[in-house]
Protein backbone atom coordinates (compact mmCIF):
# COMPACT_ATOMS: atom_id res chain seq x y z
CA UNK A 1 0.00 0.00 0.00
CA UNK A 2 1.39 3.35 -1.05
CA UNK A 3 1.21 5.79 1.80
CA UNK A 4 2.85 8.88 0.43
CA UNK A 5 1.64 9.51 -3.10
CA UNK A 6 3.51 12.83 -3.33
CA UNK A 7 6.86 11.24 -2.54
CA UNK A 8 6.30 8.53 -5.12
CA UNK A 9 5.27 11.05 -7.78
CA UNK A 10 8.33 13.12 -6.99
CA UNK A 11 10.48 10.04 -7.37
CA UNK A 12 8.96 9.22 -10.74
CA UNK A 13 9.37 12.81 -11.94
CA UNK A 14 12.99 12.80 -10.96
CA UNK A 15 13.63 9.81 -13.17
CA UNK A 16 15.01 6.43 -12.37
CA UNK A 17 18.63 7.63 -12.28
CA UNK A 18 18.15 9.64 -9.10
CA UNK A 19 17.89 8.10 -5.70
CA UNK A 20 14.32 8.36 -4.44
CA UNK A 21 13.68 10.59 -1.48
CA UNK A 22 11.81 8.54 1.06
CA UNK A 23 9.58 10.62 3.27
CA UNK A 24 11.56 9.67 6.37
CA UNK A 25 14.77 11.14 4.98
CA UNK A 26 13.75 14.67 4.10
CA UNK A 27 16.68 17.09 3.78
CA UNK A 28 17.51 17.78 7.40
CA UNK A 29 19.76 20.56 8.58
CA UNK A 30 22.48 19.41 10.97
CA UNK A 31 22.50 20.82 14.47
CA UNK A 32 25.27 23.28 13.68
CA UNK A 33 23.06 25.03 11.14
CA UNK A 34 19.74 24.83 12.89
CA UNK A 35 19.56 28.54 13.50
CA UNK A 36 20.59 29.35 9.96
CA UNK A 37 18.30 31.91 8.32
CA UNK A 38 18.03 32.30 4.57
CA UNK A 39 18.58 35.42 2.51
CA UNK A 40 21.21 36.66 0.11
CA UNK A 41 23.48 38.42 2.61
CA UNK A 42 23.43 35.48 4.98
CA UNK A 43 24.46 33.04 2.27
CA UNK A 44 28.16 32.40 1.79
CA UNK A 45 27.83 33.34 -1.88
CA UNK A 46 26.10 36.60 -0.99
CA UNK A 47 28.89 37.50 1.41
CA UNK A 48 31.44 36.78 -1.28
CA UNK A 49 29.59 39.09 -3.65
CA UNK A 50 29.69 41.87 -1.05
CA UNK A 51 33.43 41.23 -0.65
CA UNK A 52 34.01 41.30 -4.39
CA UNK A 53 31.96 44.43 -5.09
CA UNK A 54 33.38 46.44 -2.17
CA UNK A 55 36.87 45.20 -3.12
CA UNK A 56 36.29 46.41 -6.68
CA UNK A 57 35.20 49.85 -5.43
CA UNK A 58 38.39 50.10 -3.37
CA UNK A 59 40.54 48.98 -6.30
CA UNK A 60 39.05 51.64 -8.58
CA UNK A 61 39.87 54.21 -5.91
CA UNK A 62 43.41 52.85 -5.54
CA UNK A 63 44.02 53.24 -9.29
CA UNK A 64 42.95 56.89 -9.18
CA UNK A 65 44.87 57.50 -5.95
CA UNK A 66 48.06 55.98 -7.33
CA UNK A 67 47.87 57.99 -10.55
CA UNK A 68 47.24 61.17 -8.51
CA UNK A 69 50.25 60.52 -6.29
CA UNK A 70 52.54 60.51 -9.31
CA UNK A 71 51.83 64.26 -9.63
CA UNK A 72 54.51 64.70 -6.98
CA UNK A 73 57.12 64.25 -9.72
CA UNK A 74 55.85 67.47 -11.36
CA UNK A 75 56.85 69.60 -8.37
CA UNK A 76 55.33 71.27 -5.33
CA UNK A 77 53.11 73.77 -7.16
CA UNK A 78 51.50 71.13 -9.38
CA UNK A 79 50.96 68.71 -6.51
CA UNK A 80 49.43 71.25 -4.16
CA UNK A 81 47.23 72.58 -6.92
CA UNK A 82 46.05 69.05 -7.64
CA UNK A 83 45.28 68.49 -3.95
CA UNK A 84 43.27 71.72 -3.90
CA UNK A 85 41.48 70.72 -7.10
CA UNK A 86 40.28 67.47 -5.46
CA UNK A 87 38.41 69.60 -2.95
CA UNK A 88 36.85 71.72 -5.67
CA UNK A 89 35.51 69.08 -8.08
CA UNK A 90 32.10 70.22 -9.30
CA UNK A 91 32.44 73.65 -7.66
CA UNK A 92 30.50 75.96 -7.93
CA UNK A 93 27.72 73.56 -8.93
CA UNK A 94 28.13 71.79 -5.60
CA UNK A 95 29.68 73.13 -2.37
CA UNK A 96 33.38 72.63 -1.57
CA UNK A 97 34.45 69.09 -0.78
CA UNK A 98 31.12 67.55 -1.88
CA UNK A 99 32.62 65.02 -4.26
CA UNK A 100 35.56 64.29 -1.97
CA UNK A 101 33.24 63.70 0.99
CA UNK A 102 31.09 61.44 -1.14
CA UNK A 103 34.15 59.39 -2.09
CA UNK A 104 35.17 59.19 1.56
CA UNK A 105 31.73 57.94 2.58
CA UNK A 106 31.57 55.31 -0.17
CA UNK A 107 35.07 54.11 0.75
CA UNK A 108 34.32 53.93 4.48
CA UNK A 109 31.18 51.92 3.82
CA UNK A 110 33.14 49.64 1.49
CA UNK A 111 35.88 49.02 4.06
CA UNK A 112 33.31 48.16 6.74
CA UNK A 113 31.26 45.84 4.52
CA UNK A 114 34.42 44.20 3.17
CA UNK A 115 35.60 43.46 6.68
CA UNK A 116 32.17 42.28 7.77
CA UNK A 117 32.18 39.79 4.93
CA UNK A 118 35.77 38.69 5.64
CA UNK A 119 35.08 38.18 9.34
CA UNK A 120 31.82 36.29 8.86
CA UNK A 121 33.39 34.00 6.23
CA UNK A 122 36.35 33.33 8.54
CA UNK A 123 33.98 32.46 11.38
CA UNK A 124 31.98 30.19 9.09
CA UNK A 125 35.19 28.46 8.07
CA UNK A 126 36.24 27.95 11.69
CA UNK A 127 32.85 26.38 12.47
CA UNK A 128 33.06 24.12 9.44
CA UNK A 129 36.31 22.55 10.72
CA UNK A 130 36.08 22.26 14.50
CA UNK A 131 38.71 19.48 14.66
CA UNK A 132 42.01 20.40 13.03
CA UNK A 133 44.31 17.96 11.26
CA UNK A 134 47.13 16.48 13.32
CA UNK A 135 49.48 16.43 10.36
CA UNK A 136 50.32 19.94 9.24
CA UNK A 137 48.19 20.33 6.11
CA UNK A 138 50.48 20.74 3.12
CA UNK A 139 49.20 23.25 0.61
CA UNK A 140 48.69 21.55 -2.74
CA UNK A 141 47.66 24.66 -4.62
CA UNK A 142 50.25 27.08 -5.89
CA UNK A 143 50.13 30.61 -4.61
CA UNK A 144 51.45 32.36 -1.57
CA UNK A 145 49.10 35.34 -1.87
CA UNK A 146 46.04 33.40 -0.78
CA UNK A 147 47.62 32.65 2.62
CA UNK A 148 48.12 36.34 3.33
CA UNK A 149 44.50 37.39 2.73
CA UNK A 150 43.25 37.38 6.32
CA UNK A 151 46.27 38.53 8.32
CA UNK A 152 47.33 40.75 5.40
CA UNK A 153 43.90 42.35 5.48
CA UNK A 154 44.32 43.21 9.16
CA UNK A 155 47.76 44.75 8.54
CA UNK A 156 46.33 46.71 5.60
CA UNK A 157 43.58 48.01 7.89
CA UNK A 158 46.12 49.17 10.47
CA UNK A 159 48.06 50.76 7.65
CA UNK A 160 44.97 52.62 6.38
CA UNK A 161 44.40 54.03 9.88
CA UNK A 162 48.01 55.16 10.23
CA UNK A 163 47.97 56.55 6.71
CA UNK A 164 44.90 58.69 7.43
CA UNK A 165 46.44 59.99 10.66
CA UNK A 166 49.70 60.71 8.83
CA UNK A 167 48.80 62.30 5.53
CA UNK A 168 45.10 63.11 5.69
CA UNK A 169 44.63 64.52 9.19
CA UNK A 170 48.39 65.11 9.63
CA UNK A 171 48.04 64.31 13.31
CA UNK A 172 51.26 62.28 13.29
CA UNK A 173 52.96 64.14 10.46
CA UNK A 174 55.98 66.38 11.16
CA UNK A 175 54.60 69.11 8.88
CA UNK A 176 51.45 69.26 11.00
CA UNK A 177 47.84 69.96 10.00
CA UNK A 178 48.78 73.34 8.56
CA UNK A 179 51.48 72.03 6.24
CA UNK A 180 50.95 72.02 2.48
CA UNK A 181 50.25 68.53 1.04
CA UNK A 182 53.61 68.46 -0.75
CA UNK A 183 55.45 69.43 2.41
CA UNK A 184 53.66 66.70 4.37
CA UNK A 185 54.78 64.09 1.87
CA UNK A 186 58.41 65.25 1.78
CA UNK A 187 58.71 65.58 5.55
CA UNK A 188 56.67 62.44 6.16
CA UNK A 189 59.03 60.27 4.13
CA UNK A 190 62.28 62.05 5.02
CA UNK A 191 65.23 59.62 5.47
CA UNK A 192 65.08 60.12 9.24
CA UNK A 193 61.55 58.71 9.31
CA UNK A 194 62.65 55.44 7.70
CA UNK A 195 60.60 53.19 10.05
CA UNK A 196 57.45 54.88 8.72
CA UNK A 197 58.57 54.38 5.15
CA UNK A 198 59.38 50.76 5.90
CA UNK A 199 55.85 50.24 7.23
CA UNK A 200 54.50 51.77 4.02
CA UNK A 201 56.61 49.42 1.93
CA UNK A 202 55.55 46.31 3.86
CA UNK A 203 51.87 47.31 3.81
CA UNK A 204 51.98 48.06 0.09
CA UNK A 205 53.57 44.71 -0.69
CA UNK A 206 50.72 43.11 1.25
CA UNK A 207 48.20 45.17 -0.74
CA UNK A 208 49.88 43.79 -3.86
CA UNK A 209 49.53 40.20 -2.65
CA UNK A 210 45.97 40.88 -1.48
CA UNK A 211 44.99 42.12 -4.91
CA UNK A 212 46.91 39.46 -6.77
CA UNK A 213 44.58 36.88 -5.28
CA UNK A 214 41.66 39.20 -4.59
CA UNK A 215 41.18 40.59 -8.09
CA UNK A 216 41.07 37.15 -9.63
CA UNK A 217 38.93 35.87 -6.79
CA UNK A 218 36.45 38.69 -7.31
CA UNK A 219 36.03 37.79 -10.98
CA UNK A 220 35.55 34.17 -9.99
CA UNK A 221 33.00 35.14 -7.32
CA UNK A 222 30.99 37.20 -9.78
CA UNK A 223 31.08 34.31 -12.25
CA UNK A 224 33.20 36.21 -14.78
CA UNK A 225 36.38 34.13 -14.69
CA UNK A 226 35.39 30.68 -15.87
CA UNK A 227 36.79 28.51 -18.63
CA UNK A 228 39.19 30.10 -21.09
CA UNK A 229 39.12 33.39 -19.25
CA UNK A 230 40.84 31.94 -16.18
CA UNK A 231 44.42 32.50 -17.35
CA UNK A 232 43.97 35.99 -18.82
CA UNK A 233 42.09 37.14 -15.72
CA UNK A 234 44.83 35.76 -13.43
CA UNK A 235 47.52 37.46 -15.51
CA UNK A 236 45.64 40.77 -15.54
CA UNK A 237 45.17 40.55 -11.75
CA UNK A 238 48.90 40.01 -11.24
CA UNK A 239 49.77 42.80 -13.70
CA UNK A 240 47.44 45.39 -12.18
CA UNK A 241 48.60 44.51 -8.64
CA UNK A 242 52.25 44.91 -9.63
CA UNK A 243 51.52 48.21 -11.36
CA UNK A 244 49.68 49.58 -8.33
CA UNK A 245 52.44 48.55 -5.91
CA UNK A 246 55.22 50.01 -8.08
CA UNK A 247 53.29 53.24 -8.65
CA UNK A 248 52.55 53.69 -4.96
CA UNK A 249 56.08 52.73 -3.84
CA UNK A 250 57.80 55.08 -6.29
CA UNK A 251 56.66 58.17 -4.34
CA UNK A 252 57.89 57.52 -0.77
CA UNK A 253 61.06 55.80 -2.01
CA UNK A 254 61.92 58.73 -4.29
CA UNK A 255 61.61 61.04 -1.31
CA UNK A 256 63.75 58.80 0.91
CA UNK A 257 66.60 58.67 -1.62
CA UNK A 258 66.32 62.42 -2.23
CA UNK A 259 64.99 62.34 -5.78
CA UNK A 260 62.06 64.43 -4.64
CA UNK A 261 62.70 67.10 -2.03
CA UNK B 1 59.40 -1.89 3.45
CA UNK B 2 58.52 -1.11 7.05
CA UNK B 3 56.32 1.81 7.97
CA UNK B 4 55.20 3.60 11.10
CA UNK B 5 51.53 4.56 10.90
CA UNK B 6 49.86 7.18 13.05
CA UNK B 7 46.18 6.45 12.67
CA UNK B 8 43.12 8.31 14.01
CA UNK B 9 41.11 5.89 16.18
CA UNK B 10 37.64 6.85 17.36
CA UNK B 11 35.24 4.26 18.73
CA UNK B 12 32.09 6.09 17.72
CA UNK B 13 30.55 9.48 16.96
CA UNK B 14 30.65 10.59 20.59
CA UNK B 15 34.12 9.23 21.41
CA UNK B 16 36.95 11.77 21.84
CA UNK B 17 39.32 9.97 19.50
CA UNK B 18 43.11 9.86 19.48
CA UNK B 19 46.10 9.12 17.24
CA UNK B 20 47.47 5.57 17.70
CA UNK B 21 50.85 4.44 16.41
CA UNK B 22 51.29 1.09 14.60
CA UNK B 23 54.29 -0.55 12.98
CA UNK B 24 53.56 -2.33 9.69
CA UNK B 25 56.25 -4.72 8.41
CA UNK B 26 57.01 -6.13 4.95
CA UNK B 27 54.83 -3.77 2.93
CA UNK B 28 55.18 -4.49 -0.77
CA UNK B 29 55.55 -1.49 -3.11
CA UNK B 30 52.89 -3.11 -5.32
CA UNK B 31 50.23 -2.89 -2.64
CA UNK B 32 47.63 -0.18 -2.74
CA UNK B 33 47.27 2.02 0.31
CA UNK B 34 44.09 0.20 1.29
CA UNK B 35 45.79 -3.20 0.91
CA UNK B 36 48.48 -1.97 3.26
CA UNK B 37 45.72 -1.13 5.77
CA UNK B 38 44.19 -4.59 5.14
CA UNK B 39 47.51 -6.12 6.23
CA UNK B 40 47.47 -4.05 9.40
CA UNK B 41 43.84 -5.01 10.07
CA UNK B 42 44.46 -8.74 9.58
CA UNK B 43 47.18 -8.54 12.18
CA UNK B 44 44.98 -6.53 14.56
CA UNK B 45 42.21 -9.13 14.20
CA UNK B 46 44.64 -12.01 14.84
CA UNK B 47 45.89 -10.22 17.93
CA UNK B 48 42.29 -9.89 19.09
CA UNK B 49 42.19 -6.11 18.56
CA UNK B 50 39.73 -3.87 16.80
CA UNK B 51 40.55 -3.34 13.09
CA UNK B 52 40.82 0.21 11.75
CA UNK B 53 37.49 1.10 10.11
CA UNK B 54 37.69 2.77 6.70
CA UNK B 55 35.29 3.19 3.80
CA UNK B 56 35.91 1.59 0.41
CA UNK B 57 34.00 -0.19 -2.31
CA UNK B 58 35.24 -0.38 -5.90
CA UNK B 59 38.95 -0.01 -5.15
CA UNK B 60 39.39 1.18 -8.72
CA UNK B 61 38.91 4.91 -8.32
CA UNK B 62 35.34 5.23 -9.56
CA UNK B 63 32.93 4.94 -6.63
CA UNK B 64 34.13 7.73 -4.34
CA UNK B 65 33.80 5.72 -1.14
CA UNK B 66 37.42 5.68 -0.03
CA UNK B 67 39.21 8.70 1.26
CA UNK B 68 41.54 9.68 4.05
CA UNK B 69 43.95 12.47 4.74
CA UNK B 70 47.42 11.01 4.32
CA UNK B 71 50.30 13.08 5.74
CA UNK B 72 48.07 16.14 5.68
CA UNK B 73 46.92 15.71 2.08
CA UNK B 74 43.50 14.40 1.06
CA UNK B 75 44.00 11.11 -0.86
CA UNK B 76 47.78 11.52 -0.38
CA UNK B 77 50.26 13.58 -2.32
CA UNK B 78 49.92 11.69 -5.59
CA UNK B 79 47.84 13.93 -7.88
CA UNK B 80 44.53 12.88 -9.46
CA UNK B 81 44.49 9.65 -7.46
CA UNK B 82 41.99 8.19 -5.01
CA UNK B 83 43.30 6.55 -1.85
CA UNK B 84 42.47 3.10 -3.27
CA UNK B 85 44.57 3.82 -6.35
CA UNK B 86 47.50 5.21 -4.39
CA UNK B 87 50.33 2.68 -4.39
CA UNK B 88 52.91 2.02 -1.74
CA UNK B 89 55.76 2.57 -4.21
CA UNK B 90 55.32 6.28 -3.48
CA UNK B 91 56.50 5.67 0.10
CA UNK B 92 59.98 4.85 1.41
CA UNK B 93 61.14 2.28 3.92
CA UNK B 94 61.05 3.81 7.41
CA UNK B 95 58.48 6.51 6.54
CA UNK B 96 56.04 7.70 9.17
CA UNK B 97 52.57 8.12 7.70
CA UNK B 98 49.74 9.98 9.46
CA UNK B 99 46.23 8.89 8.49
CA UNK B 100 43.19 10.96 9.45
CA UNK B 101 39.54 11.13 8.44
CA UNK B 102 38.06 14.00 6.40
CA UNK B 103 37.69 16.84 8.91
CA UNK B 104 34.52 18.91 8.53
CA UNK B 105 31.59 19.57 10.83
CA UNK B 106 29.07 18.42 8.17
CA UNK B 107 31.04 15.13 7.83
CA UNK B 108 30.81 13.69 11.36
CA UNK B 109 33.12 10.76 12.13
CA UNK B 110 31.22 7.46 12.36
CA UNK B 111 34.21 5.38 13.44
CA UNK B 112 37.98 5.75 12.97
CA UNK B 113 38.44 6.91 9.36
CA UNK B 114 34.79 6.57 8.30
CA UNK B 115 32.81 9.79 8.01
CA UNK B 116 29.13 10.31 7.25
CA UNK B 117 28.84 12.11 3.93
CA UNK B 118 25.03 12.23 3.81
CA UNK B 119 25.32 16.02 3.62
CA UNK B 120 26.37 15.52 -0.04
CA UNK B 121 23.25 13.43 -0.66
CA UNK B 122 21.09 16.20 0.74
CA UNK B 123 22.78 18.75 -1.56
CA UNK B 124 21.96 16.49 -4.52
CA UNK B 125 18.40 16.03 -3.28
CA UNK B 126 18.01 19.80 -3.12
CA UNK B 127 18.52 20.20 -6.87
CA UNK B 128 21.03 17.82 -8.43
CA UNK B 129 18.56 16.23 -10.81
CA UNK B 130 16.51 16.94 -13.92
CA UNK B 131 12.77 16.38 -14.03
CA UNK B 132 12.09 14.19 -17.05
CA UNK B 133 9.26 11.77 -17.53
CA UNK B 134 10.70 8.35 -16.88
CA UNK B 135 10.21 5.99 -19.79
CA UNK B 136 12.28 4.37 -22.49
CA UNK B 137 15.59 6.10 -23.12
CA UNK B 138 15.42 8.66 -25.98
CA UNK B 139 17.70 8.30 -29.01
CA UNK B 140 21.17 9.53 -28.12
CA UNK B 141 21.23 11.97 -31.06
CA UNK B 142 17.70 13.32 -30.59
CA UNK B 143 18.98 16.48 -28.82
CA UNK B 144 22.15 17.92 -30.36
CA UNK B 145 24.78 19.16 -27.86
CA UNK B 146 27.76 21.34 -28.82
CA UNK B 147 31.00 19.38 -28.58
CA UNK B 148 32.60 21.91 -26.19
CA UNK B 149 29.59 21.80 -23.89
CA UNK B 150 29.40 18.03 -24.02
CA UNK B 151 33.09 17.78 -23.10
CA UNK B 152 32.88 20.27 -20.23
CA UNK B 153 29.68 18.69 -18.91
CA UNK B 154 31.31 15.28 -19.03
CA UNK B 155 34.44 16.54 -17.25
CA UNK B 156 32.25 17.91 -14.47
CA UNK B 157 30.18 14.73 -14.38
CA UNK B 158 33.25 12.67 -13.51
CA UNK B 159 33.02 13.91 -9.89
CA UNK B 160 32.65 10.81 -7.74
CA UNK B 161 31.47 12.64 -4.61
CA UNK B 162 34.40 11.49 -2.52
CA UNK B 163 34.58 14.67 -0.42
CA UNK B 164 38.32 15.27 -0.76
CA UNK B 165 37.58 18.84 -1.84
CA UNK B 166 35.89 19.53 1.50
CA UNK B 167 38.67 17.80 3.44
CA UNK B 168 41.37 19.87 1.71
CA UNK B 169 39.61 23.23 1.77
CA UNK B 170 40.92 25.50 4.55
CA UNK B 171 37.34 26.83 4.81
CA UNK B 172 35.70 23.39 4.80
CA UNK B 173 33.70 24.44 1.75
CA UNK B 174 31.81 22.02 -0.49
CA UNK B 175 31.88 24.39 -3.43
CA UNK B 176 33.81 22.18 -5.83
CA UNK B 177 31.48 19.21 -5.39
CA UNK B 178 28.34 21.35 -5.65
CA UNK B 179 29.75 23.29 -8.60
CA UNK B 180 30.63 20.08 -10.44
CA UNK B 181 27.03 18.91 -10.25
CA UNK B 182 25.61 22.33 -11.19
CA UNK B 183 28.00 22.60 -14.15
CA UNK B 184 27.36 19.07 -15.33
CA UNK B 185 23.58 19.55 -15.49
CA UNK B 186 23.62 23.25 -16.38
CA UNK B 187 25.65 22.83 -19.56
CA UNK B 188 23.27 20.32 -21.11
CA UNK B 189 19.95 21.12 -22.82
CA UNK B 190 18.11 18.75 -20.49
CA UNK B 191 19.30 20.77 -17.50
CA UNK B 192 18.08 24.18 -18.69
CA UNK B 193 14.51 24.33 -17.32
CA UNK B 194 15.66 24.06 -13.71
CA UNK B 195 19.07 25.66 -14.10
CA UNK B 196 18.68 28.78 -11.96
CA UNK B 197 16.46 27.16 -9.38
CA UNK B 198 18.95 24.31 -9.11
CA UNK B 199 21.91 26.58 -8.40
CA UNK B 200 20.04 28.43 -5.69
CA UNK B 201 18.64 25.31 -4.05
CA UNK B 202 21.97 23.48 -4.01
CA UNK B 203 24.03 26.45 -2.80
CA UNK B 204 21.48 27.16 -0.05
CA UNK B 205 21.54 23.52 1.04
CA UNK B 206 25.35 23.61 1.10
CA UNK B 207 25.19 26.58 3.50
CA UNK B 208 22.48 24.93 5.55
CA UNK B 209 24.62 21.84 6.07
CA UNK B 210 27.30 24.01 7.67
CA UNK B 211 29.99 23.93 5.00
CA UNK B 212 32.28 26.97 4.84
CA UNK B 213 32.33 29.63 2.13
CA UNK B 214 34.68 29.44 -0.85
CA UNK B 215 37.62 31.84 -1.02
CA UNK B 216 39.05 30.39 -4.22
CA UNK B 217 42.17 28.94 -2.60
CA UNK B 218 42.35 26.15 -5.18
CA UNK B 219 43.22 23.45 -2.63
CA UNK B 220 40.13 21.47 -3.71
CA UNK B 221 40.95 21.13 -7.37
CA UNK B 222 44.57 20.26 -6.50
CA UNK B 223 43.55 17.17 -4.51
CA UNK B 224 40.46 16.22 -6.56
CA UNK B 225 41.03 12.71 -7.93
CA UNK B 226 39.05 13.71 -11.03
CA UNK B 227 40.68 17.10 -11.56
CA UNK B 228 37.38 19.02 -11.45
CA UNK B 229 38.46 22.58 -12.39
CA UNK B 230 37.84 25.78 -10.40
CA UNK B 231 36.02 27.19 -13.41
CA UNK B 232 33.02 25.09 -12.36
CA UNK B 233 32.81 27.31 -9.26
CA UNK B 234 32.65 30.40 -11.48
CA UNK B 235 29.80 28.72 -13.34
CA UNK B 236 28.01 27.94 -10.08
CA UNK B 237 28.39 31.56 -8.92
CA UNK B 238 27.08 32.84 -12.25
CA UNK B 239 24.01 30.60 -12.12
CA UNK B 240 23.43 31.50 -8.47
CA UNK B 241 23.53 35.24 -9.20
CA UNK B 242 21.15 34.77 -12.14
CA UNK B 243 18.68 33.01 -9.85
CA UNK B 244 18.45 36.17 -7.74
C1 LIG C 1 43.06 48.73 0.12
C2 LIG C 1 42.09 48.09 0.65
C3 LIG C 1 41.54 46.76 0.13
C4 LIG C 1 41.27 46.38 -1.15
C5 LIG C 1 41.46 47.20 -2.40
C6 LIG C 1 40.77 45.02 -1.10
C7 LIG C 1 40.39 44.28 -2.20
C8 LIG C 1 39.93 42.98 -2.15
C9 LIG C 1 39.39 42.23 -3.25
C10 LIG C 1 39.23 42.73 -4.68
C11 LIG C 1 39.07 40.99 -2.77
C12 LIG C 1 38.48 39.82 -3.56
C13 LIG C 1 37.04 39.61 -3.31
C14 LIG C 1 36.67 38.17 -3.53
O1 LIG C 1 37.35 37.28 -2.99
O2 LIG C 1 35.69 37.91 -4.23
C15 LIG C 1 39.42 40.94 -1.39
C16 LIG C 1 39.26 39.85 -0.58
C17 LIG C 1 39.51 39.82 0.76
N1 LIG C 1 39.85 40.90 1.55
FE1 LIG C 1 40.29 42.73 0.89
N2 LIG C 1 40.76 44.60 0.20
C18 LIG C 1 41.20 45.65 0.99
C19 LIG C 1 41.30 45.70 2.36
C20 LIG C 1 41.03 44.63 3.18
C21 LIG C 1 41.03 44.68 4.63
C22 LIG C 1 41.29 45.95 5.46
C23 LIG C 1 40.74 43.41 5.07
C24 LIG C 1 40.64 42.85 6.47
C25 LIG C 1 40.19 43.42 7.51
C26 LIG C 1 40.57 42.57 3.91
C27 LIG C 1 40.30 41.21 3.94
C28 LIG C 1 39.98 40.44 2.85
C29 LIG C 1 39.75 39.03 2.89
C30 LIG C 1 39.83 38.12 4.12
C31 LIG C 1 39.43 38.64 1.58
C32 LIG C 1 39.02 37.25 1.13
C33 LIG C 1 40.17 36.50 0.68
C34 LIG C 1 39.84 35.35 -0.18
O3 LIG C 1 38.89 35.42 -0.99
O4 LIG C 1 40.59 34.39 -0.07
N3 LIG C 1 40.74 43.34 2.78
N4 LIG C 1 39.93 42.17 -1.02
S1 LIG D 1 34.88 17.53 -6.80
FE1 LIG D 1 36.58 16.02 -6.82
S2 LIG D 1 37.28 15.98 -4.69
FE2 LIG D 1 35.23 16.90 -4.65
S3 LIG D 1 33.80 15.20 -4.32
FE3 LIG D 1 33.97 15.45 -6.56
S4 LIG D 1 35.62 14.03 -7.15
FE4 LIG D 1 35.80 14.27 -4.92
S1 LIG E 1 37.17 2.54 -3.23
FE1 LIG E 1 35.97 3.32 -4.91
S2 LIG E 1 37.05 5.15 -5.36
FE2 LIG E 1 38.34 4.23 -3.87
Amino acid sequence: MIRNVDAVTATIERGAATAPVASHEQPRPPTAARNHKGGFFRSSNGKKVVMAVTGAVMVLYLIAHMAGNLKIFFGAADFNEYAAFLREIGHPLVPHRTVLTLVEVVLSVSVVLHMWSAVSLARRAAKARPVKYAARPKSQASGYAVKTMRYGGVIILLFIIWHLLDLTFAAVNPAGPNGEPYQRMVEGFAPGRWPVTLFYVVALLLVGLHLRHGLWSAFQTLGLAGGRRERPVKLAAAGLSALLVLGFLSVPLSITIGLVK
Amino acid sequence: MNLTLKVWRQDGPSDQGRMVTYEVKDVSPDMSFLEMLDVLNERLILEGGDPVAFDHDCREGICGMCGMVINGVAHGEQRATTTCQLHMRHFKDGDTVTIEPWRAAPFPVVKDLVVDRSAFDRIIQAGGFISVPAGSAPDAHAIPVKKDDADSAFDAATCIGCGACVAACPNGSASLFTAAKITHLGLLPQGQPERDKRAKAMVDQMDLEGFGGCTNTGECTAVCPKGIPLSTIAQMNRDYLKSK
